[in-house]
């Protein structure tokens, strides 16, 4: 049967995150022909409303306030609150992102309802939504739905394909009056600290560093390769721990779990909390000077040496096969 | 200060999974305070330490939690409370947040502390939920906790950027890597940790219904990652390993 199903999307410094797309390709799946409602919030959205009909979505309803210019669990609560009081969606999807992953629980205990998280796939089974999600850090998985209610779940990004972008879609854009009041929690500052502009959660290819790169400046080398594919660089704890870089690019069962087309491991052991949180990832690069590193047994290519030597003739071999096409 | 943990015991973060008869195997497992909560313990520690009042942490379990419950009062925790939910045949993150609020109901505390996420489950929803649920604001992946009289400033995790954020008590906060170094227990905090009160209760003798905790989901099956083959380690002169390489990221791989 067909369903309504609506799509919390997400900005970051006024762009649309491609999870967004990503969701609103599930939204499609689960609608089953029924309609796919976007809706955003921010203090000044209005720019991004057609990119959300040209990915798929039938109607976007956007939400402005200069109370919502940084994401507050009360002051996006309140609002998608009041849009999903309004249309009454079967289903919600949101991003699993940091913004999803804090609001999402709030609005499953506020409509109470059953919420499944960290979806990197959905499938249809008669009236069920079933969803897949690792557990264990991605040692194991899981395909859960929920019982009765409304289905709430956030999607983990790059693990469903957004649908082709088309321009020629239209959709009607409705504005949500909202009124924000009794913001319990103020943020007063947001320090930017990512250094590169590509989100690890959401790179396509990652290239991370462990203690095996020595010092802080060896992830220079990490740095530039990462800069000629686009890529987002990332860590082990041992090089977090070890003072190298920050905590942020922790990957692993106690830092990010990602799963980016192509991970290059550099100078990283593969210790089994590593492993926890890059071995989905389609495809593995390891570079290590141990044969022996446990590493080479989860990746598809692997070379035995010394990263500051692979790691710029790699970078070197890039520049010249992607400049020639 | 009334301060409360609540904390998940979980696998080892070194355990193997193993799935027999569609479920998760605990056979031979070593099970650990879920390493998130041990930074909320630790921080509340540090708070009592600061302010004054008492630690209690609270899990919901089967009686061998009270292992890790005891660890907790060894770190330096006052008192422990376990939620026994043995006799519960079905639970999700909507049961668990039910009990932990009726447990919560006529309690006073100024700040409740948990890990943003279990390692097990890790679906970090307890903690929003049960702000929620209990009707106090919530601040997830804190890595920074300053609290003076009744307002809290906080730097929380953002995807690598540090949101400062300011509220007020009580609060209920979620725990992120690098807000603390949380302690190893001393031999002396073990021997205290006997005797410090450790209180049992079965969840149905908490005031909530059977309908208030019934599951909202539902897992249909549980699955090992297919086996990785053992993958290609290239030789030669390294020149020519990295043009190979390239070559089969390009070609076979076909991911740039
Ligand atoms: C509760 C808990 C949670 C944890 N969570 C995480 C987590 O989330 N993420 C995580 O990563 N770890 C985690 N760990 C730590 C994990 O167990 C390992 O200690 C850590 O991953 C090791 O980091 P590493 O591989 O960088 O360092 P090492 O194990 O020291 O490995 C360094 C590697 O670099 C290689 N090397 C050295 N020099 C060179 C060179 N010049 N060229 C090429 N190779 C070189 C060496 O051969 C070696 O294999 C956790 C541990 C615990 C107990």
């Amino acid at each position: 049967m067909a369903k309504k199903v609506l799509v919390i999307a997400e900005s970051r410094e006024s762009e649309l995150r491609n999870v967004s797309f990503e969701a609103i390709a599930a939204g499609k799946e689960i609608a089953a022909g029924g309609e796919v409602i976007a809706a955003i919030a921010g203090e000044n959205v209005s720019a991004l409303t057609d990119a959300l009909v040209h990915y798929g979505a039938d109607r976007v309803i956007k939400a402005e306030n200069e109370k919502l210019s940084t994401y507050t669990s009360d002051g996006y609560g309140q609002v998608f609150l009041q849009i999903i009081n309004s249309i009454k969606p079967d289903a919600i999807l949101l991003p699993h992102t940091s913004m999803g992953k804090d609001i999402a629980p709030k609005l499953a205990s506020k409509l109470d309802a059953g919420l499944i998280s960290d979806a990197t796939a959905i499938e249809l089974d008669g009236e069920d939504i079933v969803f897949t999600r690792p557990i264990y850090s991605g040692k194991a998985f899981e395909k859960k739905k929920v019982k009765a209610g409304v289905t709430i779940a956030t999607i983990r990004p790059n693990n469903i394909s957004a649908l082709e972008k088309d321009e020629s879609r239209s959709g009607e854009v409705f504005s949500e009056d909202v009124e924000i009041k009794d913001l319990r929690t103020i943020v007063k500052e947001v320090v930017r600290k990512s250094t590169s502009g590509v989100d690890l959660s959401e790179a396509k290819v990652i290239i991370a560093g462990g203690r095996g790169v020595k010092s802080e400046d060896g992830f220079e080398p990490l740095q530039e390769l990462a800069d000629v594919l686009g890529a987002a660089v990332g860590a082990s704890r041992g090089a977090c721990d070890a003072d190298y870089c920050d905590y942020s690019l922790q990957i692993g069962q106690t830092g990010k779990v990602v799963t980016p087309d192509l991970y290059i491991a550099c100078g990283i052991s593969g210790a089994i909390q590593h492993l926890a949180g890059m071995s989905n990832s389609k495809v593995i690069v390891a570079i290590n000077k141990d044969p022996e590193a446990n590493i080479f047994n989860v990746a598809d290519y692997g070379i035995v040496g010394d990263l500051f030597e692979v790691v710029p003739l790699l970078t070197q071999e890039f520049k010249k096969v992607l400049q020639t096409n | 200060m009334n301060i409360f943990v609540i904390m998940k015991r979980t696998f080892d973060t070194e355990e193997k999974i193993v799935i027999e008869n569609g479920k998760i195997s605990e056979e031979g497992v070593e099970f650990i305070i879920n390493p998130y909560d041990e930074y909320a313990i630790e921080e509340a520690i540090q708070l009592r330490d600061d302010h004054g009042g008492e630690v209690t942490v609270v899990s919901i379990g089967s009686e061998e939690v009270e292992k890790e419950l005891r660890t907790a009062l060894a770190m330096g925790a006052d008192k422990a409370v376990l939620i026994n939910n043995e006799e519960l045949e079905d639970s999700d993150q909507y049961t668990t947040t039910a009990l932990l609020a009726a447990y919560f109901g006529d309690k006073e505390y100024d700040i409740i502390l948990g890990g943003n996420v279990s390692n097990d489950n890790s679906t970090g929803q307890i903690g929003p939920r049960l702000a929620e649920k209990i009707g106090i604001p919530y601040v997830t992946t804190i890595t920074k906790l300053d609290i003076d009289g009744s307002t809290a400033t906080i730097e929380r995790d953002v995807e690598g950027d540090v949101e400062i954020v300011e509220a007020q008590l009580p609060l209920l906060v979620t725990a992120q890597q690098g807000l603390n170094e949380p302690r190893y227990p001393s031999l002396p905090g073990i021997m205290k940790a006997k005797k410090k009160p450790l209180e049992e209760i079965d969840y149905d003798e908490l005031d909530v219904e059977d309908d208030e905790i019934e599951a909202k989901t539902e897992t249909i099956e549980r699955y090992l990652p297919p086996k990785k083959e053992a993958g290609k380690v290239l030789d030669g002169e390294v020149d020519d390993q990295v043009q190979e390489l390239v070559k089969l990221l390009r070609q076979e791989a076909k991911v740039i």
